[in-house]
Order: C-alpha cells, then sequence, then structure tokens
C-alpha cells in the first residue's frame, strides 16, 4: 500500500498497463513530455517512449478517429481529452464509430482495449467550458461502458479494468478530486469491476445514491442526517453504462426511499433513467417519491457556482422530505 | 536560432500575396483513350496475369452494378450504389497493393474489395441482409467489410474512416509489419473535419496511410465548384507537408503506376502519400438519387466517352493478352451466375433474433438479455406481426 492521490493512482496504473503490455499507449493534447495539463500521464514518455506516449495536434475527433484505427489494428489506446467539456468535436468518433464498430461488422472488426479517458466535473471555477459533466450524452449510446471512479483506490482499479475490457471505455476522472483525494492504494496490478455498483455504507431509512466527487457531497450530507436519527445507505454507482439496477433496487427494497444526486443538470441526466428503472421495480416498496439532487438546467456558472451544484444541504434538504414525506 | 513556428522563414520586404491557386498539381497520364500510350510515358512493370485480373474485375464489378441496380429498381433489395465510371480507379489502386494491407474505403469501392477476393456469394449476401451476411444484416446494402481479406466495414458517415486509417497505420507501423492503409474518400467528404484531423495526424505521427480521393465530380448533387476552391483536393496534401500525386481516375495504368510508387514511399519512410484520382460519377449516387435534376444528359454523354474499361480493354487486345470472343461469351456467363446468385441469396433466410443483440458488446450486457427476453415474449403474442423470427424463436 501507498498513499496516493488520484492523479497518482491514474499515473499508476497507466505504467502498470504499459509495462504489462506493449500494445498500451497513452496520447493527447500535451500527454507527452509534458506529462498531461493535469501530469495524470507524467513520466510515461520518458519511460516507454516517443512512439508508445506522446502528444497530438489539437483535434478530439482526430485523437478520436486515431485511436479507433489504432484499437481496430489490436492495440490497446488510452487516449486522453483534455477536458470532458472539448470531448464534442469528438462526438461522431465515439457514438457513431466507437460504439458500433463491433455491431456494424458482425464482429468481423472491433475496437475493444480503448479507452477514453477525460476530466470532467466542477468545483474548479472553470465555468461552462471547464466544468461540464457529459455522462448522461454517452450513456445513450449503446457499444460504450461509461466509468467514474470516486477516489485513488477505485480510479486506479476501474482504469486497469476498463484498459483490459473488450468494449471500449469512456473514463471520467473528477478532477476536483485530483490532488485533493488521497487514499492508500495497493502498488500492484488489480481491477474493480465494470457494471458494479458499490454499497459504500449499509442503513435502512434511505438509500442515497451518487457517483464521481459527488460521493464526498453525499457523505458529507448523510453524516448530517444521521445526526439527525436517519440510517441511511449509500452507493457509488461507479459505471453509468452498463449501470447495476440490481444493487440499487435491492437496497430501495429495503429502504424504500431514493436520493439520487449527480454534477450534470437534471434534465435528460442520468438520475431520470434510474428513477424510472427503479420506480418500475421497487414501485411497491417505495415509500416516497424518488428525489433527484442535480445541477440547474443551465450551463455551469462561474460566479455563482456555490449557488448552482447540487451539494450536501441540498442532498440533506432532500434525505430528510423523503423520510418524512 | 530555434523554429519554434515549424515554418520557412524566407524573408521579402514587399507586402505581397501568395495566391490560392499558386500551386498547380500536374495529372499523370499513361494510357490514352484509344488504348495506346502516351509517347515516353512511365509504363509501370505489369505482367499478364495482373493485367487481366484487374480487367475482370472491372468488368465483374459493371457488370455486378447493373444486375444490382435493376434488382433494387425490381424491389429486390432496398438501396445500391454504383462506381460506374470509376471502376479503374480501386482496381488500379488495389492492384498496386499487397493483400496484407488495410483498406478502409467509403462505400463506392467495390472493385478494391472484388480485387481483394471478396466472392460473388459474399457481395449476395450483403446485399439481401440475410443470416450469412458477415454484418449480420445491420447495415444497408453495400456496407460490405471482411477482416479475412482486410476490408474494413464500410460507415455511413462520411470521411470518419481518414483519422482510422492514420490510426490504423500507425499501429501497422509499431507492430513492424511491412504493410500500408490505402484510405478511399470522396471530395465531398474531403470537406468534412475528419479529413483535416486525419490527414493531419498521418502526416505528424508519420503512418504509412494512401489517401486516395476519388473526385469524381459529385457529392449527390453539389459539383466540387461549390465544395471547395482550391485546385482539386490535392493541393491540400502540400499543405500537410506529405507527397501528392494527381491522376487521371480512368487511366488504370496511371492508377497503377500511382499507388505502387505511393506505396513503395509509405513503407520506406512511413509518411502518408495523398493521390488524387479524377474522375466521373457517371450513374447516380445511389438508387435513391436522379442526377436528370441537376446536371444535363451532354455532360453524361461527354464522360461516358472516357470509359475505364474500354480503354483498357484495347491496350490488352492490342498486347494480345485477351481474346475479344473470348471475353464476350465470359461477360455473357458472368451476368446468368450473378443473376443466379441473387436468387440463391434472396430465398436464404434473415439472421436469428438473437442477433438483435449480439456484438452491442463483446457479451450481452443484463439489460440487453433482459430486453430480449421480454421482446420474446411479445413475438409470441403477436406471431403474425414479426413473420421473420416468430417461428423460430428457440
Amino acid at each position: 500500500m501507498a498513499k496516493m492521490n488520484m492523479l497518482q493512482a491514474i499515473n499508476n496504473a497507466l505504467d502498470l498497463a504499459m509495462a504489462k503490455d506493449d500494445r498500451v499507449l497513452c496520447f493527447g493534447e500535451d500527454v507527452g513530455f509534458f506529462g498531461g495539463v493535469f501530469r495524470a500521464t507524467s513520466k510515461l514518455q520518458e519511460k516507454y517512449g516517443k512512439a508508445r506516449c506522446f502528444n497530438t495536434p489539437l483535434t478530439e475527433q482526430g485523437i478520436a478517429g486515431f485511436a479507433n484505427g489504432m484499437a481496430a489494428q489490436g492495440m490497446k489506446p488510452v487516449a486522453e481529452i483534455q477536458f470532458a467539456d472539448y470531448i464534442f468535436p469528438a462526438f461522431d468518433q465515439i457514438v457513431n464509430e466507437t460504439a458500433k464498430f463491433r455491431y456494424r461488422s458482425g464482429n468481423e472488426f472491433n475496437v475493444g482495449g480503448l479507452v477514453f479517458r477525460s476530466p470532467y466535473g466542477g468545483g474548479i471555477a472553470g465555468g461552462h467550458y471547464h466544468s461540464q459533466s457529459p455522462e448522461a450524452y454517452f450513456a445513450h449510446t449503446p457499444g460504450l461502458k461509461v466509468v467514474v471512479p470516486r477516489d485513488p483506490y477505485q480510479a486506479k482499479g476501474l482504469l486497469l479494468a476498463a484498459i483490459n475490457d473488450p468494449d471500449p471505455v469512456i473514463f471520467f476522472e473528477p478532477k476536483k478530486l485530483y490532488r485533493a483525494s488521497v487514499g492508500e492504494v495497493p502498488e500492484e496490478y488489480y481491477e474493480l469491476p465494470i457494471g458494479k455498483a458499490e454499497v459504500v455504507k449499509t442503513g435502512n431509512d434511505v438509500t442515497v445514491l451518487a457517483w464521481g466527487a459527488q460521493m464526498e457531497i453525499v457523505q458529507k450530507a448523510v453524516d448530517m442526517a444521521e445526526a439527525e436519527g436517519i440510517s441511511c445507505e449509500i452507493i457509488d454507482l461507479r459505471s453509468i453504462l452498463p449501470w447495476d439496477a440490481d444493487t440499487v433496487a435491492t437496497s430501495v427494497m429495503k429502504t424504500g426511499r431514493l436520493v439520487i444526486n449527480h454534477e450534470a443538470p437534471l434534465t435528460g441526466g442520468f438520475a431520470g433513467e434510474i428513477a424510472a428503472t427503479i420506480q418500475q421495480r421497487c414501485f411497491l416498496h417505495l415509500e416516497s417519491p424518488i428525489a433527484r439532487v442535480c445541477g440547474l438546467d443551465t450551463p455551469y456558472p462561474l460566479a455563482l457556482e456555490k449557488e448552482y451544484v447540487a451539494d450536501h444541504l441540498k442532498t440533506f434538504e432532500a434525505i430528510k422530505a423523503s423520510v418524512k414525506f | 536560432m530555434t523554429n519554434p513556428n515549424n515554418a520557412t522563414i524566407s524573408t521579402v520586404h514587399t507586402a505581397a500575396f501568395t495566391s490560392g491557386h499558386a500551386l498547380q498539381i500536374p495529372t499523370l497520364r499513361i494510357l490514352k483513350d484509344d488504348g495506346t500510350l502516351y509517347e515516353g510515358a512511365d509504363m509501370p512493370e505489369l505482367d499478364q496475369a495482373t493485367a487481366l485480373k484487374m480487367y475482370h474485375t472491372m468488368t465483374f464489378i459493371r457488370v455486378l452494378d447493373e444486375r444490382m441496380l435493376a434488382a433494387q429498381r425490381q424491389g429486390r433489395i432496398s438501396f445500391y450504389m454504383q462506381c460506374l465510371g470509376e471502376e479503374a480507379t480501386t482496381v488500379g489502386s488495389a492492384a498496386a497493393l499487397d493483400d496484407g494491407d488495410m483498406i478502409m474505403a467509403q462505400y463506392r469501392e467495390q472493385g478494391a474489395l472484388r480485387y481483394r477476393g471478396f466472392s460473388l456469394e459474399q457481395f449476395m449476401n450483403q446485399l439481401f441482409s440475410n443470416e450469412k451476411d458477415l454484418g449480420k444484416g445491420r447495415q444497408m446494402p453495400v456496407h460490405y467489410g471482411c477482416a479475412a481479406i482486410n476490408y474494413m466495414t464500410i460507415s455511413s458517415p462520411l470521411g470518419t474512416q481518414i483519422p482510422q486509417a492514420a490510426g490504423y497505420a500507425y499501429a501497422q507501423k509499431l507492430r513492424g509489419l511491412p504493410n500500408v492503409t490505402i484510405c478511399y474518400f470522396g471530395e465531398g467528404a474531403a470537406s468534412e473535419g475528419d479529413f483535416h484531423a486525419g490527414l493531419n495526424m498521418a502526416a505528424v505521427h508519420e503512418a504509412p496511410v494512401l489517401f486516395f480521393c476519388r473526385n469524381n465530380g459529385y457529392a449527390i448533387s453539389t459539383p466540387a465548384n461549390e465544395q471547395f476552391k482550391g485546385d482539386g483536393i490535392a493541393s491540400r496534401g502540400v499543405g500537410y507537408g506529405m507527397k501528392t500525386i494527381r491522376v487521371d481516375g480512368a487511366d488504370i495504368l496511371a492508377v497503377y503506376h500511382a499507388t505502387k510508387m505511393a506505396r513503395e514511399h509509405a513503407l520506406a519512410t512511413n509518411e502518408p502519400v495523398l493521390l488524387e484520382a479524377i474522375a466521373y460519377r457517371l450513374g447516380a449516387h445511389s438508387s435513391s438519387d436522379d442526377p436528370t435534376g441537376y446536371r444535363s444528359k451532354e455532360e453524361e454523354e461527354q464522360w461516358r466517352k472516357n470509359d475505364p474499361i474500354s480503354r483498357f480493354r484495347l491496350w490488352l487486345l492490342s498486347k494480345g493478352w485477351l481474346d475479344d470472343e473470348a471475353d464476350k461469351a465470359s461477360l455473357d456467363a458472368l451476368r446468368q451466375e450473378i443473376l443466379d446468385a441473387l436468387k440463391v441469396a434472396e430465398k436464404v433466410a434473415k439472421p436469428g433474433i438473437e442477433h438483435l443483440i449480439s456484438d452491442v458488446y463483446e457479451t450481452p450486457i443484463p439489460a440487453l438479455q433482459q430486453q430480449l427476453d421480454e421482446l420474446k415474449v411479445h413475438i409470441r403474442k403477436y406471431p403474425e406481426a414479426y413473420p421473420i423470427t416468430s417461428g423460430r424463436l428457440d
């Protein structure tokens, strides 16, 4: 075990993956010598050479297309999109190409092994072009897997699983936690399962569900609620696609209540999908309406970020309202 | 001084523009309309067997296109795309490649596919979306693909294969393979952002790709002069810092020669090459298009005379490599063979219901399996509404 922040854990995962399999490559804008603007790929070029860790021109669609071609040839590209806000020029390559490669060819070709890493989310005074959480766009695309880790241990294990997965994965990293989240991380290779949620705390009165950076926020809200005698179960969804409806449904059958928290705007956010499925599966067990605590339906603000975000206080209020319904 | 701008600084002291048309790319022509060679033209090395394979591939494709367009008109298949008038571009270039080279096509490159060895049955199975189709009946007709012969499955969105070809070729280079990737696209697709992304990526990362532009004058109805302003597509290659060559696309010897040369260069240096074939899309864009709405019969007739097959045929006859009578007889036999294969393929069953969810992921995720199970229950309730699958759900 070693103490690592999330960036160190990601860097360590990439290092292990590149050492283990010479088909693994890392590239993207400023990813090479500089090691990425957040330094997630630090020292990898030095260690594995310019052919396997390199800068690309400023072209997200080019990065995604290049990664698709490389993966189709049998490599395992880990392509970085510098900010999730800038993934949209690559949207066609990801949605129409990456996601459909295996299906449209009848399994003649596939891009399994391809991972898009991208820092997402707010809390860094980044305004609307350095703060977005675009997971729901990709969750609507069959063929993709979408994963969001909450801490360094999760980040390493899930990223290694993503690189080893037979299907392409979008790996959204909560950049707010890159240096802020520190924890014990095994130094050796390990994987955590994709498509499985984790019950991080058990409880009886209400299930509180989130992923990524929001996990810290719901933890804070739950601490407040428990101080008032409300027993909360906390679930980290971890994978947005495929998502683990069984774990969530089992929990809600027990608690009868569900509060979902995400950073992205409310309308069309992934909480809506979860709510629809859970009300269908747990209808007769529900004691109160499923609550969503999300960003407002606006672009991500700058000066009014505090007001906008789905913070612990809004979550605390939603938990109380759910229990008192 | 360092050169942080990666630009050549040759200083002048008088302000003057460099014209957007300062660069004019020449066009390679070897074979004349009458089947003779231009005097002094570089004749590529070409043996009789290869030349005949090129010729027979072109005639095969022409007959297939005629027959399948007719089948579409009869309502037997939903859609078709001919390559009439452009046969030499894809056949001539494919003939210059090694079988291990990857082909990433746009959609009108059946010539390259046939040259690689895609069988008549494979064509038919794809066109009829039946259960023997390698693509499992998932894509519209002409979206062929076959891993065994290194022909990447076609994707409808235009230009997406261009940056993919750069990545594919980069991987070939890293693995030390003695192979290149050829990437076909039209002059219309060259307006997509992926064109810029792909050529720039390939040039910067030194990927052995042959970017092959079929400039056939039209993107559906939009003529090339409403598509771009520079000198063809070839002039752009120079801007990306890559070797570039333009050829007469109806001249299969010129196409073959230029592609051979490009392949050798790409393999030796890992530099990509841009080739532009000047051609004419003599048929409609697709079976859903009608060119009479946007171009004249006179224009078409003028280009019809520029037939790539008759030109090459005359050359083969003059060399004594082709027998006129035997060739005509083999064409009649081919028409019959295609008709027979069509009749077989249209009777083959459609893919089973399990292929609704297979290959979305390597293994269906739980939600998909559940959706399929629910669908089967529904189909059992209304079997007459789903005749393709209701009789064979298990």
